[in-house]
């Protein structure tokens, strides 16, 4: 703050406070309610007094006035005076960061020799994890991990990429980008081959479609593999499984084919701690364990 | 003085008041109208470029600030929540600002870069669809309209007017900028824009 500034808040806080004293004792008057004037009114006899404040009401007001003096002093309020105890908010702030991560530190420690595997099975860590779990990534795979069409359903054992630890790691500190181009089929094409699809998952068609469709799968194969299971180096789905990341419907097949798609898990590198990532891949194997899902 | 003086001329009383009501504001807000930090945009913060100007106009046409504040106040739990609190250097290019008073919603100031554009568009047609829980209505309508180029560009000239510093190239391609971009397509541009300058997460 300038000196100009600074030099016109603190005149017009003191000033303010001196007008404060002089209108209390100027309008108070004496203390002797006996002596009390009249203000002229008169009813029916019934005179109206003009008796001074009474004087605890008084000593109310002078208390407030030496708080706020009091307050001028260890608190910052004058102009750029910083106050004698040196409280800032944001100092406030920062100390209190502080103070959490010393917390978090010593929370995390205990977890630092476990693997995940053996996290998954810690149930203070995985308590953490899911709150973790609803802060960072319920928005998108739901809060109980169920996904969204486009958001993968977590729950599940069917996997876009693999879900070993390290790989798991992996997705959440860097992201994934599944990319499934457009291949610039053509309008008949692309029916037949989302016919074709959804025949690889299990549905009868044509003798027509599926001659077809096994002669222009060879441009599908090199990502989504020969017999149609998925490549989990590319976060190529599944076709075969009838599990749908994008919907099940013949239209949204036919988008799909048509304009190409691109799946986005973004990275939390710079969100989350390593701690935290550990904790949150443990958690996801939690989510998709057998056990966990039939207990559901 | 006498109270009676005062209490019997109404005149007089009313300009005591004003002053005694004013005093507050003039020691508090005026100083802020011409400090640095308040008024000088924090490092990294620049104007609205075209297309993210139309769509903040739908955020308050819309009235999302209703229910989203666009404000991180310095407590450890929404700095985990939401990242480092705002500063006020952030908000010199808002007019008026979007802080907001309520939060049924989450805090928006720094969702930019949070989710990705697929996400947003998906959530703003039917947030139930992402969110279950969500009673966030949607907005399927701004699909089918487009920002008006003209308009925009006659609102940066206004803004330059004001002191934003727009350059003479921004202005003259506003329009095109926007060419075919829907009030959808503008929001979740700003959405995407909100708070990337400053979010400083890598630091936390
Ligand atoms: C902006 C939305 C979004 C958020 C937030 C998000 N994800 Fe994802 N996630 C995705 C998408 C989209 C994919 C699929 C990526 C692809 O198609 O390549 C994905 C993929 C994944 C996968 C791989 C699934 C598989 O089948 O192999 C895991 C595991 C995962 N996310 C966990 C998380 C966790 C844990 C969090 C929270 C820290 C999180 N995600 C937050 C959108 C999100
Ligand atoms: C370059 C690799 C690549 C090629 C080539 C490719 N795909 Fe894909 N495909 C992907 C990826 C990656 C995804 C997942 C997109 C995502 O993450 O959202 C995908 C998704 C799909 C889906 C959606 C699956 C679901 O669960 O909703 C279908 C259907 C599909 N592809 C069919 C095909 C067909 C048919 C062809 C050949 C005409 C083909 N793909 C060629 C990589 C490829
Ligand atoms: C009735 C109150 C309400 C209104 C109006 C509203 N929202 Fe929301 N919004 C919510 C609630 C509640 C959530 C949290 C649940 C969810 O994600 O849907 C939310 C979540 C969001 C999120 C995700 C934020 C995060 O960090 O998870 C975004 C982005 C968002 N809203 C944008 C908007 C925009 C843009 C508008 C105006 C077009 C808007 N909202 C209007 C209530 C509202």
């Amino acid at each position: 703050m300038s000196n100009f500034w600074s030099i016109f808040v603190i005149v017009l806080v003191v000033g303010n406070i001196l007008g404060m004293v002089w209108l209390l004792f100027s309008t108070s008057k004496g203390s002797d309610v006996n002596e009390a004037e009249t203000t002229g009114h008169e009813w029916d006899g019934i005179k109206e007094l003009n008796n001074p404040l009474p004087r605890w009401w008084l000593w109310l007001f002078v208390l407030t006035i030496v708080y706020a003096v009091g307050y001028l002093y260890f608190y910052p309020g004058l102009g750029s005076y910083e106050g004698s105890l040196g409280w800032s908010q944001k100092g406030e702030f920062e100390q209190a960061i502080v103070e959490n991560n010393a917390r978090k530190a010593e929370f995390y420690a205990e977890f630092k020799e476990m693997d995940i595997p053996v996290l998954a099975t810690s149930a203070k860590a995985m308590e953490a994890a899911e709150r973790l779990f609803g802060n960072n990534c319920s928005t998108c795979h739901g809060s109980g991990g169920g996904g969204a069409k486009g958001f993968p359903n977590l729950t599940d054992d069917d996997w876009l990429y693999n879900n070993d630890p390290a790989s798991l790691v992996a997705t959440l500190t860097n992201g994934r980008a599944g990319v499934m181009p457009n291949l610039n089929l053509s309008p008949s094409d692309v029916t037949v081959m989302a016919y074709y699809v959804k025949h690889l998952a299990g549905d009868e068609v044509s003798e027509h479609v599926q001659l077809e469709g096994k002669k222009r799968f060879a441009t599908c194969a090199a990502c989504h593999g020969q017999d149609g299971t998925g490549n989990k180096a590319l976060g190529a789905p599944n076709l075969t499984d009838n599990v749908w990341l994008h919907g099940s419907r013949i239209a949204d097949i036919e988008k799909i084919l048509r304009e190409g798609k691109r799946g986005n898990m973004p990275s939390f590198k710079s969100i989350l701690s390593q701690d935290e990532i550990r904790l949150l891949s443990a958690y996801v194997l939690t989510l998709s364990s057998s056990e966990e899902a039939s207990a559901e | 003085m006498k109270h009676e003086t005062i209490e019997k001329n109404s005149a007089l009383m009313g300009v005591l008041i004003a002053l005694v009501i004013s005093v507050a504001g003039i020691a508090e807000i005026v100083p802020l109208m011409f400090q640095a930090q308040t008024t000088q945009p924090s490092p990294g913060v620049i104007p609205y470029p075209a297309v993210e100007l139309a769509g903040r106009d739908v955020y308050v046409s819309e009235g999302c600030y209703n229910c989203h504040s666009q404000m991180i106040r310095p407590f450890v739990s929404e700095s985990l929540r939401y990242g480092p609190p705002s500063l006020a250097g952030e908000s010199v290019y808002d007019r008026p600002f979007q802080w907001g008073s309520k939060r049924t919603g989450p805090d928006l100031a720094r969702v930019g870069g949070r989710y990705t554009d697929e996400w947003h568009l998906a959530h703003l047609i039917n947030p139930r669809d992402l969110v279950p829980e969500s009673n966030m209505p949607g907005f399927p309508w701004l699909q089918d309209k487009e920002v008006d180029g003209e308009l925009i560009t006659t609102k940066m000239r206004a803004l330059r007017w004001l002191g934003d510093p727009y350059t003479d190239e921004q202005i003259a391609s506003a329009s095109s900028d926007v060419e075919g971009v829907t009030e959808m397509d503008a929001l979740i541009a700003y959405l995407q824009f909100l708070g990337v300058a400053n979010n400083g997460r890598a630091q936390q």
